[in-house]
């Protein structure tokens, strides 16, 4: 318990619970089989709990899962059995809000997918190596929505909406193609 | 790979389904990211095929190590794009796709590039990736700008830069230890995260410094610390500072709580219940420290958030194992808890209210889990199952209520874990409840007319066999049973007709009835049945005399004496030949379970439990190595292998340490080495021993390590001659000696002509102590094991073991010198106790088996005292028993 508090993983699953991006950051599922083992066992054991308005808990295999849905995704946070879980949830609320931001306030699978290189970037800015980096909505999607109007604008000066105009445009654009 | 293969075309005509990755495919991803090769880079078109990498990785795909190598160069040739949602692109796939060390350098220099950027987001990236990929060489190439990074006025950068530093300080711990001024400076940032970050990692660079550790602390509770997280993580280490403190014997006023209770008011709430659960974990806490975080914990219980509601029972649960009063006060809001929505909080609410409960309430409580049962899932009844039993203990009064309700539940439906976690607390009670014997037994044996699980019938027969005949009516048994021989699979068949066998043995008016019963057993289909029922009643019509009825006796009820696993390995060892397999040549050493397994194990049942998993190590590995050296053929069998003794500190040059093992004239001492200098190679590795303080023991011959590579453990031995069957003790020094050769690290070869330097290492003493002749070695039922022992043979002695911190303490110093098993879960001590029994069982050399009673007191003083009943087959044994205790 002396280590800062360690986020094992990061699951965003779909309705059925399939993967629409997870990622690791614990040894506890070394292999891909384990991997999904384990995200069908968080899914069936949430499946029928009601987390749309708050965030919810449990435990499972000695971690501590906190999960949260809307429409057709499932956002889950995994930590050991000794974690603070409201740390945990800061880590998810952080992500679930800046993935809200990040997509529009459309979040659902579609959409998820749609925009997954921002997904992938979000996890990647709330969490390095299991330690947590940001819980800041704004801050996360901030960080991820850099676009490439002005690349020598600090950071700060960006706005979010410029950053998801430039995301919107690239993903269109890949699509009408 | 969960998207079903369907061509792209079809794509928009199934709007459902849709996904911008239908179809996708690895092979035509691949292709696709040619484009990285283009001239004129398309930062979308590129950004778009490294989205698809990506989802193929995460999709659980896996590159083939050529694939990821082109991957990765063409990857490289995106640097020269200045596209910034390209190059984030970039830096997340190279992380992905973790190139080894010599495809590193091809982007070393675009990183160090980036690092040094004005553009702070390529700067933190980039220092992220690069940490990520680098080795040690490199690391101190770029250490200099990691530093700057740390004390960067963008705190985005500074944490990518600390955050990296607590990565590498796995790796590379003596170049980020350079950091600590830096790191120091984090500490004071405005930014709430740089903070949190610079204190993990400034505490983890001091972690083996307890006083450094404790001053950082102590400059820090006085209120310097802004964001919660860093509180959190100061909490967490204040009570690592109270848990250190505590373990060196300063006593007094407990340090730092008041900073611990100050956080109690916090505002974020992660903060509070960090810090309720560090007052509540304190050692020894006292009911006066408990209390605010209780109060604060009972708010949380009524909050609209799950999660709040949650962290608190979950807390509270714990509390209430040791302290079950403080968690009184909380029983209303608790109650309210049983009909939570989310179930992992209602199970917590019930099993918690089950052990803080007082007698009156268990009706009450009983009646609203039965609501509360049909609806949830199997594993949260098995934990509700486990309170049940627990609680019955406390209360034995309270069986008849708690024994219906288990009843109960047996009848339901459920799996096979669900019903052995019943089956298992219903034995409990019957053993720990003798009034509840009998209808704890029909019980049983009504749900195994209707049972679907094998296993469970088998252990219940078993269990039958034990207990039933000495009921008021063994009679009103024999139906159940006898109606398993007409309806059950052989397995089961089988274990009827063994259950019988005792039934007839143990009751002589039933024996004439039964053996007619398995008359009828010898025409069964399976042979394995024919085979019990024939030897049951050849057994049953022995004309009875005295001395067959022990025999008789220890055949149907005595245990196999060695443990099944060791019978396994040695079975397996055993070749075929003239000389046939000896049960008594089988080790019967209980093997101490690894750590991680004891965990998981620690909360099973002490029921019917199945026998513990095999570990994967120690003494089958001895037995193998200890038999390929024909040297030590001649000296029989070994009697105990000690584990492994260190000699050497950790972190030292040779890595050295000793296993002992006792042969009844003869102690085989096996030195492992490990050579952790890779410049070096260690020839003729010998330890030499002065055996000059151990008056009994002879050296007769060693064994020298021809050669000690870097890292690949070897094994030096040397072989001591002691009188036979005596548990000779004494100490030894031990030197290392060796010649060392300078080693080429690259190649691992020596120099051929290099004759290498002679040299030696001292090494730590060597004990050989009384508790070496004992083995562990447990027995199931530990009262009938010591009732069957000659009370007139009892050895009885007490003994003042001084002032100690805890019993746990002195129980440990008491087993660990004696050597042997801790029997019925007595090692656990509930804090705060002030007595405890412990019960111990081994045999000493001589094969001659020991039980002990160990009863421990300790007085406001923390004096102990201990009166220690033994019982030996040998009254020798027992004697010398005490000798043990009374020098040690």
């Amino acid at each position: 318990m002396e280590l800062p508090p360690k986020v094992k993983n990061i699951l965003l699953l779909d309705s059925e619970g399939k993967r629409v991006a997870v990622k690791y950051y614990s040894d506890d599922w070394p292999t891909n089989t384990a991997k999904e083992a384990f995200e069908k066992a968080v899914f069936t054991k949430t499946q029928k709990t009601s987390a749309r308005t708050e965030v919810e808990v449990t435990e499972l295999e000695n971690n501590i899962i906190v999960y949260k849905f809307a429409q057709d995704l499932h956002f889950f946070v995994t930590g050991g059995q000794e974690e603070n879980e409201l740390i945990l949830a800061s880590v998810l609320q952080g992500l679930f809000d800046a993935v809200t931001l990040l997509l529009r306030g459309n979040v659902d699978k579609r959409e998820a997918l749609d925009n997954l290189d921002l997904i992938f970037l979000c996890f990647d800015e709330i969490i390095d190596g299991g330690i947590v980096l940001e819980t800041d909505a704004t801050v996360i999607a901030g960080k991820v929505g850099i676009g490439s109007t002005d690349p020598n604008a600090p950071l700060s000066e960006q706005t979010i909406s410029q950053a998801l105009a430039t995301a919107r445009e690239h993903f269109t654009r890949s699509l009408l193609k | 790979m969960a998207q079903p293969l369907v061509k792209k075309d079809d794509d928009h005509d199934d709007e459902l389904e849709y996904s911008p990755f239908m179809g996708i495919e690895k092979g035509a991803v691949l292709q696709e990211a040619r484009v990285f090769n283009d001239a004129q880079v398309d930062p979308r078109r590129c950004s778009q095929v490294i989205t698809k990498l990506l989802y193929l990785l995460n999709q659980g795909e896996s590159f083939t190590k050529v694939e990821a190598t082109e991957v990765f160069f063409s990857v490289t040739k995106l640097f020269q794009s200045k596209d910034t949602g390209l190059r984030r692109m970039v830096y997340l796939i190279i992380k992905e796709l973790s190139p080894s060390s010599d495809e590193v350098i091809i982007v070393t220099s675009s990183l160090m590039k980036d690092m040094n950027s004005k553009i702070d987001m390529y700067r933190a990236n980039a220092i992220r990736v690069l940490c990520r990929i680098i080795d040690g060489t490199l690391l101190t190439q770029i250490e200099r700008y990691l530093k700057q990074a740390i004390v960067d006025k963008n705190p985005v950068v500074s944490s990518a830069a600390l955050v990296s530093g607590l990565h590498l300080l796995r790796t590379n711990p003596e170049i980020v230890k350079r950091w600590s001024n830096e790191v120091q400076e984090g500490i004071q940032s405005r930014s709430a995260l740089v903070q949190f970050h610079a204190l993990a990692l400034l505490h983890q660079i001091r972690q083996n410094d307890r006083l450094a550790v404790s001053k950082l602390v102590g400059g820090l509770t006085r209120g310097s610390v802004r964001s919660p997280l860093a509180q959190c993580l100061l909490i967490r280490y204040t009570s690592q500072v109270i848990r250190d403190m505590a373990n060196h014997g300063q006593s007094g006023e407990r340090p730092f709580y008041e900073f611990l209770e100050s956080c109690l008011r916090h505002k974020a709430e992660m903060v509070i219940l960090e810090a309720a659960r560090a007052i509540t974990e304190l050692d020894g806490v006292t009911s006066r420290e408990l209390t605010p975080a209780i109060t604060v914990l009972q708010l949380f219980l009524s909050s609209p958030r799950p999660v709040l509601r949650f962290a608190a029972v979950r807390t509270l649960n714990k509390v209430a194992m040791t302290h079950p009063m403080a968690v009184t006060n909380c029983n209303i809001d608790m109650e309210s808890l049983i009909s939570d929505q989310n179930r992992s909080i209602a199970t917590l609410a019930i099993t918690t209210l089950l052990k803080t409960g007082n007698e009156s309430s268990v009706e009450r409580l009983m009646k609203q889990i039965t609501n509360f049962m049909s609806d949830i899932a199997d594993e949260f009844k098995i934990v509700v199952v486990e309170a049940i039993r627990s609680l019955c203990v406390k209360f034995p009064l309270k069986y008849r209520s708690l024994m219906t309700f288990l009843s109960n539940i047996l009848r339901e439906e459920g799996g096979f874990e669900y019903k052995r976690a019943i089956v298992d607390s219903i034995v409990t009670i019957i053993r720990d409840i003798p009034d509840a014997k009998e209808s704890g037994l029909l019980h049983l044996c009504e749900f195994i007319e209707d049972c679907e699980f094998t296993y469970l019938s088998t252990q219940i027969l078993h269990f039958l066999g034990i207990e039933g005949p000495n009921t008021s009516d063994p009679s009103k048994y024999i139906r159940y049973i006898y109606n398993r021989v007409h309806l059950e699979n052989a397995t089961v068949r089988a274990a009827a007709v063994s259950t019988l066998a005792k039934f007839g043995f143990m009751v002589e008016s039933l024996k004439p009835r039964i053996t007619i019963l398995l008359k009828r057993c010898i025409y069964d289909s399976d042979d394995e049945v024919r085979d019990r029922a024939t030897l049951f009643l050849s057994v049953l019509g022995g004309d009875g005399t005295v001395d067959t009825d022990q025999e008789t006796k220890d055949f149907l009820f005595g245990s196999l004496e060695v443990p099944l696993v060791n019978l396994e390995t040695s079975l397996k060892n055993y070749e075929p030949s003239e000389e046939a397999f000896d049960v008594n040549s089988v080790s019967r050493e209980v093997k101490s379970q690894p750590l991680a397994e004891k965990k998981a194990q620690g909360k099973k049942p002490t029921g019917l439990g199945a026998p513990p998993a095999a570990p994967a190590s120690g003494f089958d590995g001895y037995e193998k190595l200890l038999s390929s050296i024909p040297e030590f053929a001649a000296f029989g069998k070994v009697f105990k292998s000690s584990p492994p003794v260190e000699l050497t500190e950790p972190e030292t040059e040779y890595a050295v340490n000793v296993v002992k093992h006792i042969y009844d004239s003869h102690v085989v001492l096996q030195y492992n080495c490990t050579n952790t200098v890779p410049e070096q190679l260690l020839e003729r590795v010998n330890v030499i021993v002065d055996a000059s303080e151990a008056e009994e023991f002879n050296e007769v011959t060693s064994k020298a390590l021809n050669s000690l590579p870097y890292d690949k453990p070897g094994q030096a031995f040397v072989v001591f001659k002691k009188p036979a069957g005596v548990p000779a003790v004494g100490k030894f020094s031990n030197t290392l000696t060796f010649v060392v050769k300078e080693v080429d690290p690259s190649t691992g070869e020596a120099d051929a002509d290099d004759d290498g330097v002679e040299d030696e290492y001292q090494l730590e003493d060597l004990e050989v102590v009384a508790g070496d002749y004992m083995v562990k070695v447990g027995v199931s039922n530990f009262r009938n094991a010591w009732e069957s022992m000659d009370e007139e043979d009892e050895r009885v002695d007490e003994y003042g073991l001084g002032q100690r911190d805890s019993l746990g303490e002195a129980v440990n110093a008491v087993t660990d010198l004696l050597g042997m098993q801790i029997c019925e879960g007595t090692e656990t001590i509930p804090t705060n106790a002030r007595s405890h029994t412990c019960l111990l069982s081994g045999v000493y050399i001589g094969n001659v088996k020991v039980l002990v009673r160990a009863q421990f007191g300790m007085d406001s003083s923390k004096d102990i005292a201990m009166k220690l009943t033994v019982r030996a087959e040998d009254v020798s044994v027992a004697d010398a028993i005490h000798e043990i205790v009374a020098c040690g």
